[in-house]
């Protein structure tokens, strides 16, 4: 069926009932290109996320501290896997979307361009960055589209354990001693505005958000969202001890939220046209990582061409 | 994939196999995801990593996605129909005398 008006009135008409668009029903053709440019992009996100913590594993502190790490890391592996299965049914190949990312074509989330310097950084990303993503993610666990909408139900349960181990980390540095505390301190101090900025730009200023908004992928606005975790955020932080870095922060008795300061959006847009910390790191760990695999792909592939050598005399 | 719904890469990434999942007391098994794999063994392994890393399921069918035959949903209108149109299927439609639990 072509985009005519009166299938996109359809199509809407079934948005508003609260229906579930699944990959065989008809939708408009910019409804599924923004699908498959914001899924994979949530994809790869979960599979760059891996690298900035994987740099701590070999220098955990504890064996509890690592095995824990190590879990997280193996669940960004499947939550990229769900997200990368719910965008193959919309037509298009996972090898396709890999690739994309490895030619620096498709983006990922500009947060993992930042370095993590100390061990409290772990900590940091697991309370902040796993904290704005569970924001963001328990929304999108009511998009429009099932696969997608179905593959964040399953990564909120898991992102919790993130998130706890995270804060964990933080509330132990910050209790520890002053060295300890000044490393919990100054992680928070680096982290917090880019956790900030993981929302998107203001509303206003993003190209995408009013089709995502109209076509039900996105039930609440960047800002909404923001607002929401710094509020969730304020008292994790004060019950820690750990100061956000924010002089503007402050309670706001007319809207009942936490006032906070202004974003340094030109810092968000350097970072995502490439020029943050570590964008040319992070890919080339990505795709040293492909390669390195290709052995793996090659020897399965081997393994299952001869048992169905093995196989075919029988079924002849 | 093939037409008999034999797995065979044709894009050069492993077949797509879709994953089912039983989870722990008796529910029935349940759509998770799907996993890309050589053969039926390795897609097992591939979905227990990948879907069941907590304990969810007590038991795992992968299928070839091409052996997966689907009711269409631009005809559901008409291919629901008969199971619509039944009231008469449903304890509601019949009154019972006020007072009366039954």
């Amino acid at each position: 069926m072509p985009d005519s008006p009166d299938a996109i009135t359809e199509f809407e008409a079934r948005i508003a009932a609260g229906e579930t668009i699944e990959p065989k029903d008809w939708m408009p053709d910019r409804y599924r290109k923004q699908l498959i440019r914001m899924m994979s992009q949530h994809a790869h996100s979960e599979v760059v996320g891996m690298l900035p913590e994987g740099n701590w594993i070999t220098r955990a502190p504890t064996l509890r501290r690592k095995m824990g790490l190590l879990a997280k890391v193996q669940d960004e592996a499947g939550h990229g896997l769900y997200i990368y299965c719910g965008t193959e049914t919309l037509g298009v190949g996972r090898a396709e979307l890999v690739d994309q990312l490895l030619t620096g074509k498709a983006k990922y989330s500009s947060i993992f361009n930042y370095p993590t310097l100390t061990w409290a950084d772990i900590g940091a990303i697991g309370w902040f960055v796993d904290g704005a993503a569970i924001v963001n993610q328990t929304m999108l666990a009511k998009a429009s589209y099932g696969p997608y909408a179905r593959a964040m139900v399953r990564i909120c349960k898991e992102e919790n354990f993130h998130k706890r181990q995270g804060y964990e980390i933080m509330a132990t540095l910050a209790a520890g001693t002053p060295e300890q505390k000044r490393m919990a301190q100054d992680a928070v101090n680096r982290w917090w505005w880019p956790s900030l900025m993981m929302f998107g730009p203001s509303d206003k200023d993003s190209p995408n958000s009013a089709e995502l908004t109209r076509w039900g992928v996105k039930r609440k606005g960047n800002d909404e969202l923001r607002q929401r975790f710094v509020n969730l955020t304020v008292a994790q932080a004060v019950a820690i001890d750990l100061k956000l870095p924010d002089p503007e922060l402050r309670p706001d008795p007319a809207t009942g939220d936490w006032h906070f300061g202004p974003i340094d959006w030109d810092e968000f847009s350097r970072v995502v046209h490439g020029d943050g910390p570590l964008n040319r790191e992070r890919l080339a760990a990505r795709r040293q990582a492909h390669s390195d695999g290709e052995w793996v792909r090659e020897a399965a592939s081997a393994y299952a061409a001869k048992h169905t050598a093995a196989a075919a005399p029988a079924a002849a | 994939m093939a037409d008999d719904g034999t797995p065979a890469p044709s894009d050069g990434q492993w077949p797509l196999w879709e994953v089912f999942v039983q989870p722990p007391r008796g529910e029935p098994f349940e759509h998770a995801g799907s996993v890309h794999a050589v053969d039926a063994e390795s897609a097992l392994q591939n979905a227990r990593d990948v879907y069941t890393r907590r304990g969810e399921a007590v038991n795992i069918w992968v299928v070839p996605t091409a052996a997966i035959t689907a009711s269409t949903p631009a005809d559901s209108g008409p291919f629901f129909d008969p199971g619509n149109d039944k009231p008469y299927r449903h304890p509601q439609f019949y009154s019972v005398p006020r007072g009366v639990r039954v």
